[in-house]
C-alpha cells in the first residue's frame, strides 16, 4: 500500500517535471522564435531528471534507515525494565506484537499494560514519519523542477547534459560486473582470512584428513584439502575421458562428414544437454546410471558403489559432452578451407586430412576448449553432491564413493548466516582455492583460443 | 638413384601398384573413423534419450494420486466448542480478530482424527477387525486439516454429513500402484496386513480411487503428509526469482553491452572488464552462492531463504551472459546503418538507441529468455543462500522464506519415502524440463518471427 | 539458346584448326574433357567444357575472375566432390581412364593428378613433414633413407632445397610467400604426379617470387604435364605452350599461346587480351 502511494507520487513528480520542461521549451520557440539547440523532449528528460533524483534520493534513504529508526522509536516505547528482562527473541516478539496492534490486526494472549498505549503511539509515528519523508520528497523534487525550469533556455545544451546522464547510468551498469568480482574476491578472501585465523593455512592445504568437527565446541576438527581435490580431480579425469573423445568426434562429424539435414537435427538436438539442470544430471546418475553401473560391476566381479566417482564422472561427462562439441565445432570451422584443399590435392583421404592436417592445425584451440571444460567440471556441483557418495577420503580407487570440493561447501554452508567457527568458514577458504584454480584455467584457455583465433584470421 | 622421382611410365606405374597396395587398409580407416563419428553421435543423443525417457517413465506415475472417498459427518459430540465469532459481536476489528484466533485454535485443538476414523468404518466391510492406528493409516495424515479446514470455512456444517475426498497417504498409494513389492513379508513393509487388505477392498468397492495429481501443481511442500507435497511453493518462489533476474539482469546487462561496446574508450581498464566479463562467465555457479551468503546474507542482513537473495544471485550470475550475446548482437550491426544515423546529425546516443538497439532487439530477447532458463535451473548457489530449508507456505513476497523448483528437486529426492519420492521427484523434474524447453521454444519462435520481419 | 549452340560448335572448330603439325598436341594427348558441365546448387557454372591437354607441356587457363576456369580445374582431380552441392556432368578422361567412373578411386586419381593452390597452404608442420607427408599416406618409401631421398630430390626439384636444408626440422609457415609456395610444389612432385594443376599459384606473391615460380615451371614442364590457371595473360604467354580462354563459364577460344595472343580468332578472346572486359 505505501510503496504504491510512493510510486504514485514519483510518477506524478516524473510527469510534471518532463511535461514542464518541455512546454517550456515549446514557449521559447513559439513566442521568442529562437533557434533552440535542443529538441523539447530533451529539456523535458532534462528537467524530469533535476526533479526525480532529488526525490528518489529522499525515498531511498528513507528506505534504507527508517527500519531502524522505526525499531528505536518502538523499543523506546517499551518500558525499560521490560526491555532490560527480556532477551533478543523476547524483544523481538514485543517489537512484533506492538507492530501487530499498530497495524489494526489482533494479537493473541493477554495485552501488557504498556502494549496497547504503545501500538496507538507506533500507528502516529508510523503515519507521521511516512507522510513527513512523501512531503520532504515532494519539496526535494519541486526544488529540483524549479532549478531546472530556471536553467532552460535557447543556449541550454539539454540534449548533451541528458546524453551524459545516460552515458554515466550505462557506465555504472558495466561497473556491475567489476563490482561482481570484487564482491566475489573480498567476501571470499576476507572469509577465508577469518578460517586462516583457527587453521593452519598449512595445514589446510597440504592435510591429509578431512573430519571436521561441526558439533562446535573448541576442537574445531581436521580441514586437510587434499582428499577434497583427489576426489575433485579423479572425477574430473574421468568426465573428460567420457566427455572429450564423444564430444570431439561427434564434432568432427557433424562438421565434417554429416549431411546438412543430419547436422540441422542433431546439433540442437546435443545442444538439449547442455540445456538441462544440472540437479536433473544428479538424479539421473543417483537413481540410474549408479544402481546400473553397480550392477554391471557386480556382474563382472567389480565391487563398484552405486554412488562413486565413477557415477559423478560418467554423467559428468555426459553434460560436458555439448560443451566439448560445440566448443570444438567452431574451432574446426576456423581452420581454412585451403589446408584442408592441400590434403585432399595430395590424395589424402577425408579421415587422413582430418587427423593430420585438421586436428593437428587446431590443437591449440582444442586444447583451451578442452581447459575450459575442465574449468567447468572442477566447479560442478549438483552432479557430485548427490552422485560422488560424499566420503572425503584419500584414496585412488574410482568404484569407491568420493567427496569434492564443491560438496564440502554445501555441507559446511547449510544456510547459516553466523560465520564464525571454522566449520562454515572452511566453506570461503574452499570457494577461494576454486575460484582461483578455475580462474587460471579460464584467463589460460581464453588466452590459447583467443591466440589460436588471431592466427588464422 | 633407384628411389629418385623418376617420371618414365614405368617408375610411374611402380608408383601406381604402391599407391594401389594401401588403399584398402586406407579406406578400411576410412571407415573406422566415419564409424567412430556416428557412434559418437549416437551416444550423445542416445544420452539425451535416454534421460528423457528414464525421468518420464518414473514421472509420470506420480501424477496419479489415490483418493479416498469419504462421508464425513461434523458429530457435534466431538466438536463441542461454541459458535464462531461474528463480527458484529464486537466493537473493534482487533477484537473480533482475537476473538477468532482463539476460537479457531480451540476447533484446532479438537480430535478430529475420531471423525476421521468414524468415516472411514463407515466404509468398512461388515465385521473387518482393524485398530484405528491401522486405519489411519490409509488416508494422509493431513486428511483431518483438510476436513477441519472445511469446518472452519463453514461453521453451518455442525451435524451435518458431507462427501469428501481426502488424500491417501503415500504408503496406501505406493500399495496402490505396486511401488512397493507386494512378495514382501510383514516386517518389510511399511503397512500391517489387514491395512493392506483394507485397502485392496476399499480399491475394489471404490472408496479409493485413482485420479490426476493436481496437487502437484496446487499444493506446497508437505513432510508430515508427504502424500500432498506439491510443487506451488517452489514454483511461486522460482516466479519471484525470475522475475527478479528479468527486472535487474536484463537492462543493466543490456546497458553495460551498449557502453562497453559503443561508448567506452579503448583503453585499458575497459580491456580489464572485457577479461573480467569473460572470466565471470565461466565462474563456477556456486561461487556466486558464497558471494550471496556472505555479502547480502551476512554482510547486508538480508532475509535468509528469500527469493530476493536467490534473484539477486542468480542475477550476477546471468549478467556476463547478457552481456556477452548483447555485444555480440551490437558487433553484428552493420557499419552502414551506424554512419547513415550519424550522417543525418543523430548524435552518437541517438544513433544507438534510436538506430542500432532496435536491430539487435531479437538476439537480446533470445539471450534474455536463454540467460532465465539457464537461471531456472540453477541449484547449487541457491542452497548456500538458505534455499535448502524446508519451506511449507507461498511466498507472498519476494521477502518471505521460499524454496525454488530444482531445490525442491534436490530436497524430494532426499527424502526417506524413497518408494513415493523417487516418481515424485521424477514429476518435479518433468515439470521444471517442460518450464525450460517451454521457455526456449518461446525463444526460438520470437526469434524466427522478428527476424522474419526485420 | 542458338548462341550457346554457336560457342559449342566454334569450339569444336577451334578444336579441328589447332592440329596442326607445330602444336604441342601432336604430343600424345593425357586429358581429354568432353561437355564438361558443374552446377552448384541451382547455378550453373561451367557450360559443356571440351579440352585435350597434351603430354610434357604447360596449358594455361585464362579469363576473367569468376570465368569458370578454376572451377575447371578442380574438376581434373575432383576436387569439386569436396564442395557441397557441386554436380559435374561430362567426362574427362586421363589416358583414356574415365576419372568419374563409379569404380574409380579419387585418393590414388589425387595422387597422379597433383595440386598447387593459389595462396600457399603449407600445413603446420615442419619442412621436412610437410613433403613427406604425400609419400607417408601413400606409402611410397619403403623406410627412412627412401624418405629421406624423395624429400630431398623434391626440394631440388622445386629449387627450393638450397635455401632451406639447414632448416628442414622448422615449420613450413615460416617461410616467404615465395618459398612457401615452391614448398608446395615440391609436396605435390613428392608423390611423384603425372599431370601437376596449378590454380593461379603466383597471385600472392610478388614479382621477383613470381618469376622464379615461372622458371620452375618451365623447368618442370620437362618431366609433368602442367595445367595452371592464371588472370594474368603475360605470365600464360610466358609459361604457357598452349592457352584456352574461359568466358562466363564457357570454353570460348583455345589453341597454341602464341596464335591465341596474336591472333584470337574469336572477338571476346581480342576484347580480353586488349584489356576491354575482366
Amino acid at each position: 500500500m505505501n510503496a504504491l502511494v510512493v510510486a504514485g507520487v514519483l510518477l506524478v513528480i516524473l510527469g510534471i517535471s518532463y511535461q514542464t520542461g518541455w512546454s517550456r521549451s515549446r514557449n521559447l520557440v513559439t513566442t521568442n522564435g529562437v533557434t533552440v539547440h535542443s529538441r523539447p523532449q530533451y529539456h523535458g528528460t532534462f528537467t524530469a531528471l533535476w526533479a526525480m533524483l532529488p526525490a528518489l534520493a529522499v525515498v531511498l534513504l528513507w528506505a534504507w534507515f527508517g527500519g531502524d529508526i522505526t525499531r528505536n522509536y518502538t523499543v523506546s516505547l517499551i518500558p525499560t525494565d521490560t526491555v532490560m528482562s527480556l532477551d533478543q527473541m523476547g524483544l523481538n516478539n514485543a517489537i512484533n506484537r506492538i507492530n501487530s496492534l499498530a497495524s489494526g490486526y489482533g494479537v493473541t494472549g493477554e495485552l501488557a499494560p504498556y502494549e496497547q498505549a504503545a501500538g496507538d503511539a507506533l500507528r502516529s509515528f508510523n503515519f507521521i514519519t511516512f507522510a513527513g519523508s512523501l512531503i520532504l520528497a515532494i519539496v526535494a523534487g519541486g526544488a529540483g523542477l524549479l532549478y531546472a525550469r530556471s536553467q532552460i533556455t535557447a543556449r541550454l545544451r539539454a540534449r548533451n547534459q541528458v546524453e551524459r546522464a545516460v552515458n554515466i547510468l550505462l557506465l555504472a551498469c558495466s561497473a556491475v560486473a567489476i563490482l561482481t568480482t570484487v564482491g566475489i574476491v573480498a567476501s571470499l578472501v576476507t572469509e577465508a582470512f577469518k578460517f586462516f585465523t583457527f587453521i593452519n593455512p598449512i595445514d589446510f592445504f597440504f592435510g591429509t584428513v578431512w573430519a571436521p568437527n561441526n558439533a562446535g565446541g573448541t576442537n574445531h576438527g581436521q580441514y586437510g584439502l587434499l582428499p577434497l581435490l583427489s576426489g575433485t580431480l579423479m572425477i574430473t579425469a574421468i568426465a573428460m575421458l567420457v566427455a572429450v573423445p564423444v564430444g570431439l568426434m561427434a564434432a568432427i562429424y557433424l562438421s565434417q562428414y554429416a549431411p546438412k539435414s543430419l547436422r540441422a537435427v542433431a546439433k540442437p538436438l546435443i545442444e538439449i544437454l547442455a540445456g538441462i539442470p544440472t540437479i536433473v544430471f544428479g538424479f539421473f546418475a543417483l537413481v540410474t546410471v549408479g544402481p546400473f553401473l553397480r550392477d554391471v560391476g557386480n556382474a563382472i566381479g567389480l565391487q563398484v558403489s552405486a554412488t562413486s566417482a565413477l557415477t559423478a564422472g560418467v554423467v559428468m561427462g555426459i553434460m560436458i559432452i555439448p560443451f566439448v562439441s560445440s566448443l570444438s565445432d567452431d574451432i574446426l570451422n576456423q581452420v581454412p578451407r585451403t589446408l584442408r584443399d592441400g590434403a585432399y590435392g595430395l590424395g589424402a583421404t577425408q579421415s587422413e586430412t582430418i587427423r593430420n592436417v585438421l586436428l593437428p592445425a587446431a590443437l591449440p584451440g582444442i586444447v583451451g576448449a578442452f581447459l575450459l571444460a575442465v574449468s567447468r567440471a572442477i566447479g560442478e556441483t549438483m552432479i557430485v553432491v548427490l552422485a560422488a557418495g560424499n566420503a572425503p577420503i584419500l584414496r585412488g580407487n574410482p568404484l569407491e564413493p568420493v567427496s569434492t570440493i564443491t560438496v564440502s561447501i554445501v555441507n559446511q554452508l547449510t544456510g547459516d548466516t553466523d560465520f564464525t567457527g571454522p566449520q562454515s568458514l572452511v566453506g570461503f577458504a574452499l570457494g577461494l582455492t576454486l575460484f582461483v584454480v578455475t580462474l587460471c584455467l579460464n584467463i589460460f584457455a581464453l588466452y590459447i583460443v583467443r591466440r589460436f583465433r588471431e592466427q588464422y584470421e | 638413384m633407384a628411389t629418385d622421382i623418376q617420371t618414365s611410365s614405368s617408375a610411374s606405374a611402380d608408383r601406381r601398384k604402391l599407391v594401389r597396395s594401401g588403399l584398402r587398409r586406407r579406406h578400411l580407416n576410412e571407415q573406422i573413423f566415419r564409424g567412430l563419428g556416428i557412434a559418437a553421435i549416437a551416444l550423445a543423443l542416445g544420452f539425451v534419450a535416454l534421460l528423457f525417457v528414464d525421468v518420464f517413465r518414473k514421472g509420470i506415475p506420480a501424477f496419479i494420486q489415490s483418493n479416498v472417498h469419504l462421508a464425513v459427518t461434523y458429530d457435534p459430540a466431538v466438536i463441542d466448542v461454541g459458535p464462531a465469532p461474528a463480527r458484529a459481536d464486537f466493537a473493534s476489528e482487533a477484537e473480533f480478530n482475537a476473538a477468532s484466533l482463539k476460537w479457531q485454535r480451540e476447533v484446532a485443538l479438537l480430535n478430529w482424527n475420531t471423525i476421521v476414523e468414524a468415516s472411514l468404518r463407515k466404509a468398512l466391510p461388515e465385521g473387518y477387525e482393524i485398530t484405528s492406528r491401522e486405519l489411519l493409516a490409509i488416508p494422509e495424515t493431513n486428511a483431518r486439516h483438510a476436513i477441519r479446514e472445511k469446518f472452519v470455512s463453514d461453521p453451518s456444517l455442525l451435524g451435518q454429513t458431507v462427501e469428501v475426498d481426502v488424500l491417501a497417504s503415500a504408503n496406501t498409494a505406493n500399495w496402490v500402484k505396486g511401488n512397493i513389492d507386494r512378495s514382501l513379508g510383514d516386517t518389510q513393509q511399511q503397512l500391517s496386513a489387514p491395512t493392506r487388505g483394507l485397502i485392496d477392498i476399499f480399491e475394489e468397492n471404490g472408496t479409493i480411487t485413482n485420479g490426476f495429481a493436481w496437487s502437484i501443481f496446487t499444493n506446497v511442500d508437505s513432510r508430515s503428509a508427504p502424500a500432498s507435497a506439491g510443487l506451488l511453493g517452489a514454483f511461486v518462489g522460482t516466479l519471484w526469482m525470475m522475475l527478479i533476474v528479468v527486472v535487474l539482469a536484463v537492462p543493466i546487462g543490456v546497458a553495460a553491452a551498449i557502453y562497453l561496446e559503443e561508448f567506452a574508450p579503448k583503453s585499458r581498464l575497459t580491456d580489464l572488464i572485457e577479461v573480467n566479463i569473460n572470466n565471470l562467465a565461466a565462474v563456477p555457479s556456486i561461487v556466486f552462492g558464497l558471494l550471496g551468503a556472505a555479502v547480502f546474507i551476512n554482510w547486508f542482513h538480508l532475509p535468509i531463504s528469500a527469493p530476493l537473495v536467490g534473484g539477486l544471485v542468480l542475477t550476477l550470475m546471468t549478467l556476463p551472459t547478457i552481456i556477452i550475446a548483447t555485444r555480440g548482437a551490437l558487433m553484428g550491426v552493420s557499419p552502414a546503418l551506424r554512419q547513415a544515423a550519424l550522417g543525418m546529425g543523430a548524435s552518437k546516443t541517438q544513433m544507438v538507441f534510436h538506430h542500432v538497439l532496435p536491430v539487435t532487439f531479437p538476439s537480446i530477447l533470445t539471450a534474455t529468455i536463454l540467460g532465465v532458463a539457464h537461471a531456472l535451473g540453477e541449484t547449487a548457489p541457491l542452497l548456500l543462500i538458505g534455499m535448502k530449508a524446508f519451506v511449507a507456505s507461498v511466498p507472498a513476497t519476494p521477502l518471505d522464506q521460499a524454496a525454488a523448483l530444482p531445490v525442491q528437486i534436490y530436497l524430494w529426492q532426499g527424502n526417506e519415502n524413497r518408494n513415493f519420492f523417487e516418481p515424485r521427484t521424477a514429476a518435479a523434474i518433468m515439470v521444471l524440463l517442460g518450464v525450460m524447453i517451454l521457455l526456449n521454444g518461446v525463444a526460438i519462435y520470437l526469434r524466427s518471427r522478428l527476424e522474419k520481419r526485420a | 539458346m542458338d548462341m550457346l549452340a554457336g560457342k559449342v560448335k566454334k569450339t569444336s572448330q577451334n578444336l579441328d584448326s589447332a592440329m596442326n603439325p607445330t602444336d604441342v598436341l601432336d604430343r600424345p594427348i593425357r586429358l581429354t574433357a568432353r561437355d564438361v558441365t558443374v552446377h552448384y546448387g541451382a547455378k550453373q557454372a561451367l557450360h559443356g567444357i571440351s579440352i585435350d591437354i597434351p603430354d610434357r607441356a604447360v596449358t594455361a587457363f585464362i579469363g576473367p575472375s569468376g570465368c569458370g576456369k578454376s572451377t575447371f580445374l578442380r574438376c581434373i582431380n575432383r576436387m569439386n566432390d569436396t564442395i557441397e552441392g557441386a554436380k559435374v556432368g561430362g567426362t574427362i578422361k586421363l589416358d583414356g581412364e574415365d576419372i568419374y567412373a563409379q569404380d574409380l578411386d579419387v585418393v590414388e586419381l589425387r595422387a597422379r593428378i597433383g595440386m598447387v593452390f593459389q595462396k600457399p597452404n603449407p600445413f603446420p608442420k615442419s619442412i621436412y613433414d610437410n613433403v613427406a607427408y604425400g609419400p607417408r599416406i601413400h606409402g611410397l618409401a619403403r623406410n627412412k633413407t627412401d624418405l629421406d631421398e624423395i624429400v630431398v630430390s623434391s626440394l631440388r626439384k622445386a629449387g627450393l632445397f638450397e635455401e632451406v636444408k639447414d632448416r628442414l626440422a622448422e615449420p613450413g609457415t615460416g617461410l616467404s610467400g615465395g618459398q612457401q609456395q615452391r614448398l608446395c610444389i615440391a609436396r605435390a612432385i613428392a608423390v611423384g604426379p603425372e599431370v601437376i594443376l596449378m590454380d593461379e599459384p603466383c597471385s600472392a606473391l610478388d614479382p621477383i617470387a613470381t618469376a622464379v615460380i615461372e622458371e620452375l615451371i618451365d623447368e618442370l614442364r620437362e618431366n609433368y604435364t602442367i595445367v595452371i590457371v592464371t588472370h594474368s595473360m603475360q605470365q600464360a604467354a610466358r609459361v604457357s605452350q598452349r592457352t584456352a580462354f574461359f568466358h562466363l563459364g564457357n570454353l570460348i577460344e583455345q589453341g597454341q599461346t602464341e596464335d591465341i595472343f596474336t591472333n584470337p580468332v574469336n572477338k571476346q578472346t581480342q576484347d580480353y587480351i586488349m584489356g576491354r572486359i575482366g
